[in-house]
């Protein structure tokens, strides 16, 4: 019987602030932009010129701080950790190692066994780097400082996870808080959301901890997943045959599955971190916290009960809807213009992810306005198109945002009205297959399903079906 | 008489009076440099052409009114690790050979908003490090008053250009004492203001908590003129300050009831008879016209020098890392790797001076280190900065010498760098503790080299300096 083993992991999540402007400089912190654009003497790092903070990084920091039970450091500093890199237009990256702003916090959880804390070291400001680009046709390495200087904040936890499922869940609860305060959109695939794995295994009971990897280069949940199964293997691999872990930084690899060792402890660089003597001391002062602290959002749970005590709508709508900001921001603003929590829900629910899923979107990339949603199901309740015109015209709007009124209006989806037009239609549909008629009359109920679908194919589908139905039972029965 | 005597506020008082033409006062400046430059090498970088351009620009601005203030008109230098748009910018050194910047300094921008003309770019030691401005990739510059001699550092190519009339006034950098020591060694006027005074947006920066831009100048009027010009808040700055700036308000002759204190730890061991004579003198001179002067103990002296080279190193190490040869200045040929690049590159591109300052400063850094001597630095700092405070409790100003001796020979300070390091013993403690303090000559040696006598004030406090050093000035001129 082999040896139980158990996984601990601590995670490092790097999250790009939604700032407009950088953290040192009022350079654009817009993504996109022809290289070098969005660039000053500041982000380039060119000789003489000073980084000045931008107070909106504080801000978001301490708001994500808050949310997080974190303790604020009121009096914190940035200091320089120095490393050569080109990406890196100073040669040290400003960061803060000795007083970092936010500490000593926790998220909770919702595991399989139940609610679990997962503790919060530290979380601290930074500027994020410069990208290299490297050209294989000239042969030369090329660098872009668009993103050098965007401003980043750093979480750092505990060792407190034991799976992958359990890490998923605290990212999953931080992207939430995050989007929550609207301090950054979390995305994983742009890289606007990073996490670094620290993953460490031990024999069950062991309260030691074992040596740890650090692994990056993870994308997306699933890459995050993998990596720490393959990780948790690899480690108990070596275990089981008598060697040792090296402590090592790793790069995961997830077209192939596998992680390659980029740096090792003893190649560590020493950064020679100290407090950056161009940056004065930060005083977050009581005012300044109560201020923060008032503007704070509505977070998922208070949602949760409002939305219970607010809208008639099930558990399981509110549980999907407020899971993102996104989501809920659009159930509240639709809900407001129309007036019909369920049936916006129905269309966030049903609809709207069964398009998100198909297309492999987020609901931050929802494309469609409050206004047209709202729109949509006015016209729909007016009887001006029936529901298969509705899905289809929110097709358009979700690819296009187009006005639903409008689009109505122009492609002629109106649902036909005159009776008599109808009836002309239902005598030829009739008068076409006269099988069916027979199938009908001799008792075969699926027949008239048939005759409605051709009949609203002939109408072109503007037809109300179930005024189709009653016609043309009426027709039959004659 | 020569417009050349005439201070820079005196030339300017001309000009707007059209006794004579900006173009006239450039022009009588580049035949000086002409005559004297070869030999005494004030300059990096002259900007003859734009020089006589700006001069009719200057000129237009004049006539229409526009350009009214003390120093329109005006022929500057500039010490050459102060950012200059389009103009070349050196540092004095191989690595930043071919730097011109897209951007002026935060002060540079302040002169030229009050019509001085640039003229060029002052010789300096390399990145500021030097006490001589012989750690120049450039050469080395030539004391005026004595070419044998050295001008001092790491501002000497402006001290030198004022001394020998190679440009009205100038402005340099002092970390720890490079305006004062070489205001004394040239004998003229220069101030290390408050830290925050002026901006150091645009100063390449050797260590950031300590680097402050000031005035060199021919007398302490234009000092004062020049300071008002400079100073001001700068939100490009984190470290600028909001305070009073109307420095020439001070230019008053009434030193009566002003507390001078005396550190009986400057006195000592160290000092040359001769400085020490002459700075005493002028406190004579301060205490005829009035001032309390008394002797008294400052403490912590001897700390200054390892304080300040473990603090300054430390920050110079990190703000020098960024040249690296990839995004401008120098780059070293014919290699592939990025590590050996870097490595070949700074080997290459920075002088010796430098290299021992950056390897001081990364040692003082490095993970085991910090805690030894970094942190402590800070610690003696705090000290320092307290021990002035108590002093300030008593005086209005400290006075005492500038520098040990007068202008050394050349070449006689880089064999010994500790023994050139233990001249800065009365200037770098104003750095640490970010107080102004300001140089004016009180006298010559036997060989004729200037003398100054360095006065320091608390935080904020340039005034009481320039009262008191224009009341010794007015003094010894009536003489």
């Amino acid at each position: 019987m082999g040896k139980q083993y158990e996984t601990v992991i601590g995670l490092e999540v790097h999250i790009e602030l939604a700032t407009k402007t950088k953290i040192f400089c009022g350079c654009s912190t817009a993504f996109g932009g022809a290289p070098n654009t969005h660039t000053c003497p500041v982000c380039t790092g060119m000789p003489g010129s000073l980084p000045v903070l931008n107070k909106q990084v504080v801000e978001y920091a301490v708001g994500v701080g808050l949310a997080t039970n974190c303790s604020i450091t009121q009096y914190c500093k940035f200091d320089r950790k120095n490393y050569f890199y080109p990406d890196n237009p100073q040669n040290y990256q400003i960061s803060q190692l000795y007083l970092p702003v936010c500490h000593d916090g926790y998220v909770e959880i919702e595991t399989e066994g139940g609610v679990r804390k997962v503790g919060i070291h530290e979380i601290h400001m930074e500027e994020d780097a410069g990208k290299l680009i490297h050209d294989d046709w000239e042969d030369c390495s090329l660098v872009d400082y668009n993103r050098s200087g965007v401003p980043l904040i750093e979480i750092v936890s505990e060792p407190d996870m034991r799976s992958a499922e359990e890490v998923i869940a605290y990212l999953e609860k931080l992207r939430m808080i995050v989007q929550y305060l609207g301090a950054s959109d979390c995305k994983l695939q742009e890289g606007s959301m990073r996490a670094d794995v620290n993953l460490s295994v031990r024999e069950a009971g062991s309260e030691k901890l074992g040596t740890r990897t650090e692994m990056k280069n993870l994308n997306s949940f699933r890459a995050i997943a993998r990596a720490i199964e393959g990780e948790r293997e690899r480690q108990i691999e070596l275990l089981e045959a008598g060697k040792d872990v090296l402590q090592e930084t790793r790069r995961w690899d997830d077209a192939k599955e596998c992680s390659y060792p980029m740096r090792s402890k003893e190649d560590a660089q020493d950064y020679r971190y100290f407090p950056d003597p161009d940056l004065v001391p930060v005083y977050i002062s009581e005012e300044w916290l109560e201020q923060i602290k008032a503007s704070q959002p509505e977070f998922r749970t208070e949602k949760m009960k409002r939305y219970k005590e607010e809208y008639d709508i099930p558990d399981y709508d509110i549980e999907i809807i407020t899971g993102s900001k996104r989501m809920a921001d659009l159930f509240e603003e639709t809900t407001a213009l129309c007036g019909q929590p369920k049936k916006v829900s129905n269309w966030l629910m049903v609809e709207t992810l069964r398009l998100l899923k198909e297309n492999g979107l987020e609901p931050q990339d929802i494309g469609f306005s409050a206004q047209h949603l709202a729109a949509l199901i006015t016209l729909v309740d007016r009887k001006v198109i029936n529901s298969s015109v509705a899905k289809e015209v929110f097709e358009v709007m979700s690819r296009e945002d187009v006005d639903p009124v409008k689009y109505v209006e122009e492609k002629g989806l109106k649902t036909v009205n005159d009776e008599g037009a109808l009836k002309k239609t239902i005598e030829e549909i009739l008068a076409a297959n006269p099988q069916s008629v027979e199938d009908y009359r001799n008792g075969k109920e699926k027949a008239i399903g048939f005759l409605v679908g051709q009949t609203m194919k002939a109408m072109k589908g503007k037809a109300d079906p179930a005024g189709v139905n009653a016609l043309l039972r009426e027709a039959l029965s004659k | 008489m020569s417009i050349l005597d005439d201070t820079a506020v005196e030339l300017s008082e001309k000009i707007k009076k059209g006794e004579i033409k900006v173009r006239e006062a450039v022009e009588a400046v580049f035949a000086v440099i002409d005559q004297k430059e070869a030999l005494l090498n004030c300059y990096v970088t002259l900007e003859k052409e734009k020089a006589l351009k700006r001069a009719e620009e200057v000129q237009a601005g004049i006539d229409a009114g526009e350009l009214t203030g003390p120093l329109a008109g005006v022929p500057f230098a500039i010490k050459d690790n102060l950012c200059t748009e389009g103009t070349l910018t050196t540092c004095s050194s191989k690595i930043l050979e071919n730097f011109v910047p897209t951007y002026s300094a935060e002060a540079v921008i302040n002169l030229e908003k009050a019509g001085a003309v640039i003229i060029g770019k002052t010789n300096m030691d390399e990145f500021a490090m030097g006490s001589t401005t012989e750690t120049s990739y450039y050469g080395v510059t030539r004391n005026p008053r004595n070419t044998d001699h050295v001008p001092g550092g790491s501002s000497g190519g402006s001290a030198a250009a004022v001394a020998a009339g190679e440009c009205f006034a100038a402005l340099g950098s002092d970390t720890g004492g490079s305006i004062r020591q070489p205001a004394s060694y040239c004998g003229v006027v220069g101030m290390k203001p408050t830290y925050g005074t002026v901006s150091r947006y645009g100063l390449i920066a050797y260590g950031s908590s300590l680097d402050q831009i000031g005035p060199l100048t021919k007398d302490v009027r234009d000092l004062a003129t020049v300071l008002e010009t400079i100073a001001s808040y700068d939100a490009k700055d984190s470290t600028s300050m909001k305070r009073d700036t109307d420095f020439t308000s001070a230019l008053v002759e009434d030193v009566a009831g002003m507390r001078i204190g005396i550190p009986r730890d400057y006195f000592g061991e160290g000092l040359d008879p001769e400085v020490k004579q002459a700075v005493l003198s002028a406190a004579e001179v301060l205490k005829a016209k009035g001032a309390v002067v008394e002797e008294f103990d400052l403490s912590l002296v001897e700390y200054a020098i390892p304080t300040y080279y473990t603090i300054a190193a430390a920050e110079a190490s990190s703000n020098l890392e960024r040249f690296d040869g990839v995004k401008y200045g120098y780059r070293t040929k014919g290699v592939e790797d990025l590590h050996a690049m870097y490595k070949k590159t700074r080997s290459e591109g920075f002088g010796p001076e430098v290299k021992r300052r950056i390897m001081l400063g990364s040692f003082v850094l490095s993970s085991g280190y910090y805690d030894a001597y970094y942190l402590k630095a800070l610690r003696v700092k705090a000290l320092i900065k307290k021990a002035f405070d108590d002093a300030f409790s008593k005086y209005d100003m400290i006075l005492g010498p500038v520098a040990p001796t007068t202008a050394p020979k050349l070449g006689e300070s880089l064999s010994d760098p500790l023994k050139m390091y233990l001249g800065d013993i009365y200037t770098i403690s104003v750095n640490l503790a970010g107080l102004p303090a300001l140089s004016v000559p009180c006298g010559v040696d036997q060989k004729g080299l200037p003398i100054g006598v360095q006065l320091i004030g608390d935080c904020f406090q340039e005034k009481k300096l320039i009262r008191a050093a224009y009341t010794y000035e007015c003094a010894v001129k009536g003489d």
